[in-house]
């Protein structure tokens, strides 16, 4: 009889092929996925084509160009260029072009391509998205991919995992990204630092799937390696009939250890706002009415789903964005982008007077696409805010939820949807 | 190996958006990359980096993207070891992977001021301010890391491993 384990343990011995496994243990695991982007598969390429020149499973590796595709330029079209003609060279399966491609932790959730129980790593720290789904994934550099990709193999240090239990009711308006916001707030973006989460209790059982990726992909602020999502009936809809492989659910033990739990009463989470430069600096909705914004951003890897779209769409509709304001939305994947269009989202968005643009991480990582010039604010559904994050050093990012971020937009300050009534 | 050279001090959350913005991620070249490193944390600090100095920095170094980027900006520039209270986790892993010696000791951090010259030996985790003569021990790598260093990295390690095993 095994210890009792937490479930990102559970995962990670039935990987390493052991019976238990305990934190802080070392263990070399086969990956189910391995993944990377444009701007760190060239250097993850060139590693994996020094250890072995080919790649373990060209169906288990993932290549997604989003960050600075379409090209931005020159330099960004020459990094594509590798990915793309390694893609071709090694026969790999999910490489998504241009006209195919989203951004990736929206794109492969919503394709099937990763699902409960799966081992994944990927050269992006939002990797730990398919926590969501309840799937072990995490964040690595381009050596630890490219080493990835040619031997199928990752070292891991068993984390310890802290339990989240958010129980009650969410008030309305306020979402899954409310409750990351508030969860790194009161933990400090070290605060899981080496380890896993785990989100638990009846306001997250409550949320839908796109919430709870927003939850899962925000994991890594607050410095953790997971953000686990155990898997129960929205999971099952969501995965049955999507994701490609044969998935397993795994249940952290009633018994099993937790470096801590810590309980929150989902009626204390309000909408909230990450003041710069720290995820963690963050303050109520309510209280950031004086701040004046030049740019509203609706989109990326943690707010780009189409739940997001419909929630902007909603305050925006028959609405204008504010005359001093740009609003930039960028549904995250075809498919989203797509729905936008037949919901009739789009011609809110443009009746809005919002610039939409196809999929790019371009402006969440001050990539293109929406570049602050000094001095300016924006507020946005991404995921950092740090110093220069979206364009000059001097240049503020305020990071919020779709429906926070689309009321900004029209008021020209922060603020929430029922101010605009 | 040991390292000596001058302490350049930073505070706490040094993350891999300030030490290699992502404005500067269309290329991986190390050279164009150090020409960028820090610049919006300290925008003197590549004017001022000679080859073979240190960074000391309080807790989560390198926290956010997975950029190596950063790693490699950092040992571009010219620095070849950071002493930290802590490490983000992912840049932890790409500094052991890259080759960029990295030692967590909170009581040099509190100790070592600016300017000071740092001494450091990465295999027995010594580290000494020269300055000042004060002595720390950071924490030794557990032997499965200390083997990836020692064999020149990641890559390094697995090219001997699958030599041995004849593939």
């Amino acid at each position: 009889m095994a210890r009792p384990m937490t479930m990102a343990e559970k995962i990670l011995a039935a990987h390493a092929g052991l019976d238990e496994v305990r934190p802080g243990q070392l263990i070399e695991c086969d990956l189910d996925l391995v993944l990377a982007n444009d701007v760190t598969a060239p250097i993850a390429i060139a590693k994996a084509n020094e250890v072995t020149g080919r790649v373990f499973d060209p169906e288990r590796v993932v290549l997604v160009p989003d960050h600075y595709v379409p090209n931005k330029d020159i330099k960004s079209a020459e990094q594509a260029k590798i990915v793309r003609d390694f893609a071709k060279a090694q026969g790999v399966t999910h490489y998504y072009e241009v006209g195919c491609m989203g951004v990736e932790h929206a794109l492969l959730p919503e394709q099937g391509v990763v699902g409960a129980g799966d081992l994944i790593i990927g050269a992006d720290s939002h990797t730990c998205t398919y926590g969501a789904l309840g799937a072990f994934s995490t964040g690595v550099g381009s050596t630890d991919a490219g080493v990835g990709m040619a031997t199928g193999k990752a070292w891991f240090k068993v984390p310890e995992t802290i339990k989240f239990v958010v129980d009650g009711k969410l008030a309305p308006g306020v979402t899954g990204k409310d409750v990351i916001l508030h969860v790194i707030g009161l933990i400090g973006v070290d605060g899981a630092l080496y380890k896993a989460m785990e989100f638990t209790g009846s306001a997250i059982e409550a949320l839908p799937m796109d919430e709870r990726l927003s939850v899962s992909n925000m994991a890594i602020e607050a410095g953790g390696k997971a953000g686990l999502i155990p898997v129960d009936d929205i999971t099952r809809a969501y995965m049955d009939g999507r994701v490609e492989r044969p998935y397993t659910a795994y249940y952290s033990d009633d018994d099993a250890e937790f470096a801590q739990v810590i309980t929150i009463d989902a009626a204390d989470i309000v909408p909230t706002v990450a003041f710069p430069h720290l995820p963690s600096n963050t303050r109520p909705v309510a209280e950031a009415r004086d701040v004046t914004i030049d740019q509203a951003v609706i989109g990326s890897c943690t707010n780009g789903r189409l739940d997001d779209m419909r929630q902007a769409a909603a305050v925006l509709r028959g609405r204008k964005v504010h005359p001093d304001v740009r609003c930039i939305v960028i549904p995250a994947t075809q498919q989203v982008y797509r729905a936008c269009i037949d919901e009739g989202l789009m011609d809110v968005f443009l009746d809005a007077n919002c610039a939409v643009s196809t999929p790019t991480c371009g402006p969440c990582l001050g990539g293109y696409m929406g570049i602050l010039a000094a001095g300016e604010r924006a507020i946005a559904t991404t995921n950092r805010n740090f110093v220069g994050r979206m364009g000059d050093p001097t240049s503020e990012v305020y990071l919020s939820s779709p429906a926070v971020a689309a009321a900004s937009a029209v008021l020209g300050h922060i603020g929430l949807p029922e101010d605009l009534d | 190996m040991q390292y000596r050279g001058t302490a350049h001090r930073y505070g706490r959350d040094v993350d891999t958006d300030v030490i290699i913005p992502a404005r500067y991620l269309n290329t991986s070249d190390p050279a164009e990359l150090a020409k960028h490193c820090l610049e919006d944390l300290d925008a003197t600090f590549v004017e001022r980096v000679s080859p073979g100095d240190i960074i000391v920095a309080e807790e989560n170094f390198g926290c956010g993207s997975s950029r190596e980027h950063a790693p490699i900006a950092i040992k571009a520039a010219g620095v070849d070891a950071v002493i930290a209270k802590s490490f983000a986790r992912i840049f932890y892993r790409n500094a052991i992977n890259t080759g960029l010696a990295i030692l967590e000791c909170p009581e040099a951090v509190d100790a070592i001021k600016d300017g000071d010259v740092v001494s450091v030996d990465t295999e027995t985790g010594a580290i000494t301010d020269e300055t000042t003569g004060a002595m720390f021990q950071a924490q030794p790598f557990p032997p499965f890391i200390a083997e990836i260093i020692e064999a020149g990295g990641l890559v390094a390690r697995w090219k001997d491993k699958l030599g041995k095993d004849g593939r």
